[in-house]
């Protein structure tokens, strides 16, 4: 039987209406000594006002430089089981569809090697499997690659890339979010388990403009779907919406950000070369309205939270990509980022930075891409630009 | 028992073997759905195929008690089959509408908590904090289910001028996306490190500690063989700790939580927006936070009587101005507010019209 811990503070977080993460806590701690002392261990946190994990050591499998991270505690003595305590990210799959029969799986393998406790799913998207010892790491990775699951990413290096549901289940999406996943996962493999950038890189994949995925807060390289033909409007449906309450004119005309629609009462009017393609008509009249024509995504490049210049939201670099397997221009245009990352990264320096430092110009002349105004908000502001030698001779 | 053999770089199955039946058939040819209500939603595809939804929330740290559980709910209504989304929400996808209610009614008995679905509250996008990473200032998942429980009507029942979307960071790395959210909460330090000089020169290395930090603080102390910080420069950000075990920040006297707001991911309407700063600091007050939780009430109750439909947070604000935002939630304003970091002078105000 794991020991038992008096949890006072904890515990009154129990009730309520939303599911306690104490409650699965205690649940796991009743069947591992090592969700055990991290539940105790948690009680001391809440007591102390502080966090008494510690970071550091390179632990992994064999072959991998990523996939693990390694977590120990600062109170070893106190709580033995937790002195070890890493974290073990399983790629998950694109879309997070499971089956039954695999999550079982995954149960037995992660009560008999680990602390019963995971995240479904962690920040990025993998499957987190929450705290277990140094030796158990080699038979966790034995038993999940040997059933098909392979390790995501972390460190300096691809982590493992992540998607909105798509075309399994929305109507909105453009391109098949799955598939480019999917895709950019069994490309990049040695890029995600054997860490070789100057730091992390991270792909989000989405469908529209809609974002389901933070790919353009939170992704390094953010693909979002889009269209290049009209948007087709079934006016019975337009009809109907009004019908049943919705204020055509006060919530869709005028919300419109480009100001491209009209409605006399009875007819909707689109004026498609205006259009923006932001979503919000889509999403609030979706029986009515349906993007045609050509279909592909907006690559984007270079968001990251704070550290260390400030938060950054992606920029436009390619306007317009097809997107369908084999995906060669995209690949094409990954390598070409990563070789300019890899010449000029600093350590711990992130792509977007990097274009910051050096220049968006460079990089785009780097990677084969023509400047085009769809790239800025605004062309610049100040007089203080270069000349290449290559400008004159144009 | 000998260990099965391993496989290296094979990646994760494919996801078709993982899809419903009634999605293989209809992968991408969806024609829409309708909201039925908060925790419910069908999908018909253009073979008239119907696929029906039911979201429940998740504290998204698991049991595997709990994730067997799930299983079985799903192999006995879903044919085996769920799913989570990118909110940690779990959802059960059924190909026969038979099920539905049934699903339900299990899931209530269980206590499950269904919502979340449209304009509302959904799941709380968030981190690790103390459960288990070494740089948290706050805890994680004790905030996510304080300001779930106060706001648990807006998951399973009332809705919201457009949907409200919570993350929290249990420090400024921002491993949860509070950078982009309605309404979001950062674990802070308000000290600088402690400079352990006798594990530096065994645990750090000090190029890459000194290149770590964003205001360039920290220098080398070649004659302790050390580091030292100008407490001037330092903005208390916890990089260098991350980088250098040897400079730990943690402080349970000066740490706490800020709330920024008004961020949001989508394109609808208006741009992506980054959330901005409203309350600097609030001292950690655990287990229960309750000055976040009342905080956070001023900001949400402001909102959901002032914004229009369809507008988010963020655009509520852009609309009635900041300087309302702080009158209409009555939260002190400070020198905290104003930036002084990379993009200060973008913010200060260049034009002669605002209100009173």
């Amino acid at each position: 039987m794991p020991k038992k811990y008096d949890t006072p503070l904890l515990d009154q977080l129990e009730g309520g209406p939303f599911p306690s993460f104490v409650t699965e806590m205690k649940k796991a701690a009743a069947k591992t000594d090592m969700a055990a002392d991290a539940l105790g261990q948690l009680e001391r946190c809440f007591k102390d006002n502080r966090t008494h994990w510690k970071h550091g050591g390179i632990v992994g499998v064999r072959g991998y430089g990523s996939g693990v991270i390694g977590r120990y505690s600062d109170l070893p003595e106190e709580f033995p089981e937790v002195a070890h305590f890493h974290t073990v990210r399983i790629n998950s799959i694109a879309g997070f569809f499971y089956k039954a029969s695999f999550l079982k799986e995954m149960c037995d393998i992660w009560d008999k090697y680990g602390s019963g406790l995971t995240n479904f799913h962690g920040s990025t998207g993998d499957l987190i499997l929450l705290g277990t010892k140094t030796d158990a790491l080699e038979p966790i990775f034995a038993e999940f690659s040997s059933r098909g699951w392979d390790l995501g990413g972390s460190g300096s290096a691809m982590r493992t890339p992540s998607c909105c549901v798509g075309p399994a289940r929305c109507e909105w999406s453009n391109i098949n979010t799955l598939d480019i996943t999917y895709a950019i996962t069994q490309e990049f493999q040695d890029e995600m388990h054997r860490p070789a950038f100057p730091y992390k890189f991270k792909f989000k994949t989405v469908g529209c403009a809609v974002d389901c995925n933070a790919a353009i807060a939170r992704a390094d390289c953010s693909i979002i779907g889009t269209w290049k033909g009209k948007i087709e409007i079934n006016q019975d449906e337009v009809a109907n919406y009004a019908q049943k309450g919705m204020d055509i004119q006060g919530e869709i005309v005028n919300l419109c950000p480009s100001k491209c629609m009209s409605y006399d009462g009875k007819t909707l009017t689109i004026n498609d070369e205006d259009c923006v393609r932001c979503m919000h008509c889509i999403t609030r009249m979706t029986k009515a309205l349906k993007p045609t024509g050509e279909k592909g995504a907006s690559i984007l490049i270079g968001s990251k939270a704070p550290f260390v210049i400030g938060a950054t939201l992606s920029w436009v670099i390619v306007p317009f990509m097809k997107m369908e397997p084999p995906y060669t221009e995209l690949f094409d245009l990954i390598r070409k980022m990563w070789e300019w990352w890899d010449e000029h990264g600093k350590n711990r320096e992130r792509i977007g930075e990097l274009i910051i430092r050096r220049g968006m110009r460079e990089f785009l002349e780097y990677i084969g891409v023509d400047p085009m105004p769809q790239q800025v908000k605004e062309p610049r502001r100040d007089p203080f630009y270069f000349w290449a030698e290559s400008d004159f001779a144009k | 028992m000998a260990l099965p053999q391993r496989k290296t770089d094979i990646g994760p199955p494919h996801y078709k073997d993982y899809l419903p039946p009634v999605i293989q058939k209809n992968f991408g040819n969806w024609k829409y759905h309708e909201i039925i209500n908060p925790g419910l939603m069908v999908h018909v595809a253009n073979s008239g195929d119907k696929i029906w939804t039911v979201r429940v929330a998740s504290p998204r740290l698991l049991s595997t008690d709990t994730i067997r559980e799930i299983a079985d709910i799903a192999e006995k209504y879903c044919g085996g089959y769920v799913r989570f989304t990118t909110r940690h929400n779990i959802e059960f996808l059924l190909s026969e509408e038979k099920n539905v209610q049934p699903l339900i009614d299990e899931l209530k008995a269980k206590k499950y908590m269904i919502g979340g679905i449209g304009s509302r509250v959904s799941n709380v996008v968030h981190t690790q904090g103390w459960i288990h990473c070494h740089s948290a200032a706050v805890d994680a998942s004790a905030l996510v289910k304080v300001i779930m429980d106060e706001f648990a009507d807006y998951f399973t029942t009332k809705s919201t001028p457009n949907k409200v979307r919570f993350a929290v960071a249990c420090c400024t790395n921002m491993c949860g996306a509070v950078h982009c959210s309605d309404i979001a909460y950062v674990g802070i330090h308000r000290k600088i490190p402690r400079i352990e000089h006798e594990n530096i020169k065994n645990m750090c290395e000090v190029p890459s500690t000194v290149a770590c930090c964003p205001t360039n603080a920290i220098s080398p102390d070649p004659a302790k063989k050390s580091l030292k910080i100008n407490a001037d420069k330092c903005m208390y950000c916890g990089n260098c700790y991350s980088v250098c075990p040897a400079l730990p920040i943690a402080d349970p006297e000066n740490d706490g939580v800020a709330i920024v707001v008004g961020g949001k991911v989508g394109n609808l309407r208006s741009y992506p927006k980054f959330s901005k700063l409203v309350v600097p600091f609030i001292k950690n007050n655990p287990p229960k936070w309750p000055e976040v939780v009342e905080a956070t009430k001023k900001i949400f109750n402001a909102y959901i009587s002032g914004a229009n439909k369809h507008e988010r947070v963020g655009e509520w604000v852009e609309r009635i101005g900041w300087e309302k935002f702080f009158k209409v939630t009555g939260l002190p304003f400070t020198f905290q507010h104003i930036d002084d970091f990379t993009i200060a002078r973008e913010t200060f105000r260049t034009a002669a019209t605002f209100k009173w």
